[in-house]
């Protein structure tokens, strides 16, 4: 694995987003993805308002935030999979307003999803071969007539094995995907979705359900992306994950966008603080801990009185 | 109790009229529910409208034979896209909601007394396999051997039904093993994560969708060619069922599993038909447990039975694979 925190790559992210304020909606140097108002509404329930956001490009940007916060919701949207009711974005410039979801991809935008979409009844191979756009036999009548498409299929076969190498898959290439392990699938989501030769990767909650033996070595391939120039943008709840690979952190709470910033600066942040543990998560939660904080006020306040006196 | 009778009536019926048609049809359903996981519960519409097509096209408008087979196909690709532009968007359950509504449409306007004139109301059309036969170069007598022999318009048809079923299947083949077919297949799995590899699913469904309709409308072709008239209520929602079930028999999702499947559905339908006669005429069975009129009843009774044996023994077919179906319940 080639990546580490003191990569090329990763100080180079980290270096165009020195002089970046961190605050809500700020601009990018180099931003790939914009989004400009984009709202979604479910009825009366507001799932995704975001006045705001971009994300920077090379670098593995994490939105975070509680249950709820419409973070996949989010995702949806920006990749073609939901329609917003209003607000634009764009994707290295070009608008993706109404952009049905597989245009999106084949723009270099691919996503995974929280819930495994392991291809079950196909084999490993099949499925990083669906993944190769551009396929002369994807076309009915070409399909028809192998000579046309086996040479194209060959390179992709190529391309297959070195990433499943890679992934550590190649010795399951021949096996149901449906056979695979929850981790191993979603190494073979990611592996599938680099088939396409992306420019941007997203990646919905790829922790979850991996057991923390794999989690290591998905967290390598994550940072391995960013070394070969992907912009990366996941989702996640594991802190500690968040933390070790991502270079700029996005907070969403309510469909909001609450706070941006380094990892280790927006962890302070009072408003991802109050986001996740409630703006009165301070309050007294037991008669004891309410006397003791009594207690301590009324001490300040004779101290206070004490010195007064003097 | 003649079991020459049974025994011939049966292997008679394993490559007749019945079974290719049904093979037709089930191999056009293979295509939307086996491969592409489409649920299309109104195939029997496919083949009323060719049907149609071909004999309106003799009878009203006046067209040459191919003039008319033409516009069935024509009618079949049109009524695939009027079921898909506004159902593939949505969830399976709408496709099979519209295609089990639609069928049954077809057959009562074409049934209705103000299309008397044109489609022949309630008592159908006939006169129109004429372009059909005249194209037979075999002369008049019997061809065949064995159980199998048929007079030379039947043989005909047989010939050129099942040549049809051969270069499909051969067709199917060809396409399920290029990446075209892994597309439908991926679509059956998982449309969203086809989507989200830059492939046009609903696009495809399309394809699917026209494509297993043609041989629905080829099935439609033989059914009132073979019966020398189109009788609406032949078109009913039982055959889409028979076809459904000739297709699981066989095995979803492989290439020679609803030809199978319908070859050993008609056998079984006439065996059990032909052995419950025989043992009513011999009084093996006596009139007080059933008479010959009830024959129909009993039949259907222990095909059904069968099936359920089926599902339970075998639930992946003949030529399924169970590794594959242990996979949906994980």
């Amino acid at each position: 694995m080639p990546a580490d925190s003191t990569s090329t790559a990763a100080s180079k992210a980290a270096a165009a987003l020195a002089d970046v304020e961190p605050r809500p909606g700020v601009p990018k140097p180099d931003p790939i993805l914009i989004a400009d108002g984009v709202a979604r509404r479910f009825g009366g329930l507001t799932a995704v308002e975001v006045d705001h956001l971009e994300v920077q490009r090379g670098v593995i940007t994490a939105l975070i935030g509680p249950n709820g916060a419409g973070k996949t919701t989010f995702f949806n949207l920006l990749t073609g999979f939901d329609k917003p009711n209003e607000g634009t974005w764009s994707f290295e410039g070009s608008d993706l307003g109404g952009v049905p979801a597989h245009k999106v991809a084949r723009k270099g935008m691919v996503r995974t999803f929280q819930l495994t979409k392991a291809l079950s009844k196909l084999s490993v191979m099949d499925n990083m071969r669906l993944g190769a756009t551009g396929q002369k036999g994807e076309n009915f009548f070409r399909a028809l007539i192998p000579g046309i498409w086996t040479g194209q299929q060959k390179e992709i076969d190529e391309r297959a094995l070195d990433l499943l190498g890679r992934f550590k898959l190649d010795a399951k290439k021949d096996d149901f995907a449906g056979s695979l392990s929850g981790g191993q699938r979603k190494l073979l989501e990611m592996a599938r979705a680099l088939m396409v030769e992306p420019t941007m990767v997203m990646l919905d909650e790829p922790m979850a359900g991996v057991n923390p033996a794999l989690t290591q070595s998905l967290l390598g391939h994550v940072k391995d992306l960013r070394e070969q120039g992907m912009t990366v943008l996941f989702v996640e709840h594991d802190m500690d994950m968040v933390r070790d690979i991502s270079d700029w952190v996005v907070v969403m709470a309510q469909g909001k966008i609450v706070a941006e910033g380094p990892p280790d600066s927006v962890m302070a942040d009072q408003a991802v603080i109050d986001a996740y543990l409630g703006a009165h998560h301070d309050a007294p939660l037991s008669v004891e801990e309410e006397q003791a904080q009594l207690a301590e006020a009324e001490a300040e306040l004779e101290a206070l009185q004490e010195e007064r006196e003097k | 109790m003649d079991f020459g009778v049974i025994f011939d009536n049966t292997l008679n019926s394993l490559f007749n009229a019945e079974a290719l048609y049904l093979a037709l049809a089930a191999v056009g359903l293979n295509i939307h529910f086996g491969y592409t996981g489409l649920l299309n519960f109104g195939q029997v519409g496919f083949l009323a409208i060719a049907a149609y097509g071909l004999g309106v096209g003799v009878t009203y408008l006046g067209l040459p034979f191919f003039a008319s087979i033409a516009l069935g196909l024509a009618l079949a690709v049109l009524l695939a896209l009027l079921l898909g532009i506004p159902t593939l968007r949505l969830r399976a359950d709408y496709l099979a909601i519209v295609t089990i509504a639609s069928s049954e449409v077809i057959r009562l306007v074409a049934r209705s007394a103000a299309m008397r004139d044109i489609t022949g109301g309630s008592s159908g059309l006939t006169g129109f396999a004429g372009g059909f036969y005249d194209l037979n170069p075999l002369s008049d007598g019997t061809y065949g051997f064995g159980p199998w022999i048929y007079n030379e318009n039947r043989f005909w048809l047989l010939l050129v039904g099942w040549s049809l079923v051969v270069l499909g299947s051969i067709m199917i083949f060809m396409l399920m093993r290029s990446p075209w077919g892994r597309i439908l297949k991926a679509i059956r799995e998982d449309e969203d994560a086809v989507r989200s590899l830059g492939k046009n699913v609903v696009g495809y469904k399309m394809q699917s969708l026209v494509l297993g309709g043609l041989f629905g409308a080829l099935a439609g072709f033989v059914f009132a060619i073979a019966n020398s008239s189109i009788q609406p209520d032949n078109y009913g929602t039982q055959l889409t069922f028979f076809a459904y079930t000739a297709l699981i028999l066989g095995g979803t999702a492989r290439v020679l599993g609803p030809v199978a499947g319908s070859i050993i559905f008609i056998g079984l339908f006439v065996f059990l038909e032909n052995t419950l006669v025989q043992a009513i005429n011999a009084d093996i069975i006596p009139e007080s447990i059933m008479n010959s009129n009830q024959v129909g009843i009993v039949r259907g009774i222990l095909v059904g039975l069968g099936l359920m044996l089926l599902m339970i023994f075998r639930p992946q077919g003949i030529f399924g694979d169970k590794k594959e179906l242990a996979l949906d319940a994980r």
